[in-house]
């Protein structure tokens, strides 16, 4: 009977926070960003350097941040919420429920801030957290080299003691958003002599030091969001190193987890018009208002499917975490069914745009966003982990079979 | 709510889990078989089901139910799947509980739920007629005479037909068929005068029979519901079969891979375990993937009938949808992955594709409920 009753008052308190919750947003969420995202202008990504597309960006960004909300489930401490995992899930419900925006996105965020959490001393978390929380700056990650994409741990990047400091040189590549990150989040080789999984440490560093360059790649959609980025004798402090020196690959590891987890959420899931309908639009409908394509029409509903069922998994991940049932291999799971999902979908609207959506160079076709955005894609399922490495994870991590 | 079992939930799966694997292993349908059983289901257990609550599960505490919900019954067909059990427990205790407690007046739920509930009554629902399962096209005849009505037509894949003592069954009282308007639910005696029962033996060797209808006389009484407007209640009752249906292919697709994928790690050829090959690796990967989501989305679609009925029906096509293309590729790849072994019917998996072939025609097919998507999505 104690329990029932504890868990009755819980529940009632969960329930006062959406009221109060729910009446916040629509008093702060400015209208401007309660719709989908649909240009990287309408992203707020922070940083020493960033700029507001939008006064209704820096307003939203701006309440959200002064609650700790752009990291709700962060220590309040460091500049997050100190929401309960329970109340966490209410927010989303809640900003999803008026299709509010993320009022910051960073790869601090999604992949150091946990990161550091876990391995990160108390200096470190002191210092880089509240800014990552405040938006104040922008991290790149320094993992994949021109020999080391899906063999990551044969990377080659080395780092040698000298005194206090560890002198760094080396090439990355891959990038993503290096030319516009204020610091970098880095894998490099601390000890050649050790096995390749033993020798690598994570370490973190101004991309203003003296020796780091960047080189953006134009890639096949027209857009540049990855670099090359080149280190010719850094010098980084050795307390810049999170975890112990030569454990970095546990730390690697670790944010991998939160990177695919992040990777398999990309898409506009769940929000903004129904697949379904965009199509019609460029295809028409028949008598009875179904789609006048009835192969695409199908393969809209199973990719619609295929959609809210992987939605209830992502979910069912997340209370499994929360219930301390969750396999830790299984973000790779859900990286490999989302980012294939994802090209699905674009692929979809592809054909369902027909001819207009092969518009590369126009104000009316958004100077060819659908193709872009397209093209874009594909590097899903390539960026943090091949579709190909993700399933021998699964095949070796989850199913345990033999000699992966 | 969380999509994880409650702590209450889990000790309900172990409960069902241990009185299953132990009483009713796939052994057990390969006995009822091959000895052409003429119930094709044991009554003894189905004692047992009712001893432990299982049969009342979904019965409302008045009538001597457990007054539990769809997760529950979920947990249960999970169960069920896993080894195949044949079991009165989908039709009469899930579909046709469901129907008398949402649909029945006091007069009904009192003679027939208790029953339902200590096991001593099986009832189910006729609902199918052509080859596929189309609820609307219902077009078995029920006409007013005298006091009450005549039955002519028939009906097909009625689970567990030869064995009911209580058929309820679906016909037109007015419109055409395809009509949502016109449709209503009789409780029939399967001994009246007039109802010709044929048990068909199907290929997964579980219970269903035709059955017709020739001028069979009810009365007014054995009207379930509203003369007429038994689409509503059907609509709901049927999302409850649905949803049942897809927990028995998550249970089924779960069961067939965590055998094959036991193969694999024993199997030897070219000097090496199977499960060593990357090609057999990523397919056994996929496949985890395709059941973790599905498995996901048949509790999500649980949960959405236990909260509200009337707005669970596009969850519920989701979970029928992925459930019976999962279940189908678990099969498939359960018997090629067994290699020649998977062809006898000496090995237990065969079974297994069998039976998903059925529960994937039951209350729909993923066709069907993709279908059905689309149209919920206005596209």
């Amino acid at each position: 009977m104690t329990d029932l009753k504890t868990s009755d008052s819980e529940s009632a308190d969960l329930e006062t926070f959406r009221t109060e919750t729910r009446a916040w947003l629509e008093a702060n969420c400015p209208p401007e960003m309660r719709k989908p995202a649909t240009s990287d202008a309408d992203v707020f990504w922070g940083g020493r350097n960033a700029k507001f597309s939008s006064e209704p960006q820096r307003i939203w960004f701006e309440r959200m941040r002064d609650k700790g909300w752009t990291v709700p489930d962060w220590p309040k401490e460091y500049g997050g919420g100190g929401l309960s995992a329970a109340e966490h899930k209410v927010l989303r419900a809640e900003m999803a429920r008026i299709g509010a925006r993320p009022p910051l996105s960073s790869f601090g965020i999604w992949m150091l801030g946990p990161a550091l959490l876990k391995y990160g001393n108390e200096a470190q978390k002191k210092v880089h957290l509240p800014k990552i929380a405040a938006g104040e700056v922008r991290w790149c990650q320094g993992y994949s080299e021109p020999n080391a994409g899906s063999d990551l741990a044969s990377l080659q990047t080395r780092a040698e003691s000298d005194g206090d400091d560890f002198i760094i040189n080396g090439q990355k590549i891959w990038t993503s958003y290096a030319n516009y990150a204020d610091w970098i989040f880095c894998l490099v080789r601390t000890d050649p002599t050790a096995k390749k999984h033993d020798g690598i440490s994570f370490i973190l560093f101004d991309m203003t030091s003296k020796g780091v360059s960047t080189k953006p790649i134009l890639l096949i959609s027209g857009y540049s969001p990855f670099c090359e980025t080149f280190f010719d004798n850094v010098r980084v402090p050795k307390s810049h190193v999170v975890g112990t020196i030569n454990r970095g690959w546990d730390v690697a590891k670790y944010l991998l987890q939160h990177e695919r987890a992040m990777i398999s959420g990309m898409g506009e899931r769940g929000v903004g018009r129904p697949l379904g309908q965009i199509a019609a639009d460029s295809v028409g409908t028949d008598g009875q208002g179904k789609l006048d394509d009835a192969m695409l029409r199908g393969r809209i509903a199973r990719f619609d499917v295929d959609e809210a069922a992987l939605a209830a998994c992502a979910e069912r991940a997340v209370d499994l975490a929360k219930a301390g049932q969750a396999h830790p291999a299984f973000s790779s799971a859900m990286k490999y069914y989302g980012t294939e999902l994802n090209k699905r979908r674009h692929e979809i609207l592809m054909s369902a745009g027909g001819v207009d959506a092969l518009e590369w160079e126009s104000e009316r076709s958004r100077q060819g966003a659908r193709p872009r955005a397209w093209l874009r894609t594909k590097a899903n399922s390539i960026e943090g982990g091949t579709s190909e490495v993700m399933l021998g994870i699964v095949a070796k991590r989850i199913l345990d079979l033999p000699g992966a | 709510m969380a999509l994880v079992l409650t702590e209450e939930q889990s000790m309900l799966r172990d409960s069902a889990r241990g009185l299953i694997s132990d009483k009713a292993p796939v052994s057990h349908l390969r006995h009822l078989r091959d000895s052409k059983d003429p119930t094709g289901f044991s009554r003894e257990l189905w004692h047992s089901f009712a001893e432990m609550g299982f049969a009342g599960l979904l019965v409302p505490e008045e009538y001597g139910g457990s007054g539990l919900g769809y997760v529950e019954a979920g947990i249960i067909m999970e169960e069920i799947g896993r080894t195949l059990m044949p079991s009165p427990f989908l039709a009469t205790s899930v579909v046709a509980a469901s129907v008398l407690t949402r649909g029945g007046n006091a007069a009904q739920k009192s003679e027939y739920l208790p029953k339902i509930a200590n096991g001593s009554l099986l009832a189910t629902l006729a609902i199918d007629e052509g080859a596929k399962h189309r609820p609307l096209q219902t077009s078995l005849k029920a006409v007013r005479a005298g006091n009450g009505f005549k039955l002519s037509g028939a009906k097909a894949l009625v689970v567990d037909g030869h064995v009911a003592d209580l058929l309820i069954v679906a016909a037109r009282t007015a419109g055409a068929a395809g009509e949502r308007e016109g449709l209503t639910l009789f409780l029939v005696n399967p001994k009246a005068k007039g109802v010709a029962i044929e048990r068909t033996i199907m290929v997964d060797a579980h219970n269903a029979a035709r059955i017709e209808f020739a001028n069979v006389e009810v009365t007014a009484d054995s009207v379930l519901g509203e003369v007429d407007q038994a689409a509503g209640l059907l609509d709901g009752v049927l999302d409850i079969g649905r949803g049942a249906v897809a927990a028995e292919m998550v249970g089924l697709s779960d069961e067939v891979f965590g055998r094959t994928v036991e193969y694999l790690k024993g199997r030897k050829q070219f000097g090496k375990l199977i499960g060593e090959f990357q090609a057999l690796q990523h397919r056994a990967a996929e496949l985890y993937i395709d059941i973790e989501i599905t498995r996901a989305a048949t509790m999500k679609a649980l949960q959405a009938l236990d909260a509200d009925i009337a707005k669970a029906a596009p969850a519920v096509a989701v979970a029928k949808a992925r459930a019976g293309t999962t279940a189908t590729r678990a099969v498939q790849e359960g018997v090629q992955m067994h290699g020649g072994m998977g062809m006898t019917d000496q090995f237990d998996i065969g079974f297994f594709m069998k039976r998903a072939r059925v529960c994937e025609e039951l209350f729909g097919d993923a066709n069907y409920h993709t279908e059905q998507l689309a149209r919920a999505r206005g596209y």
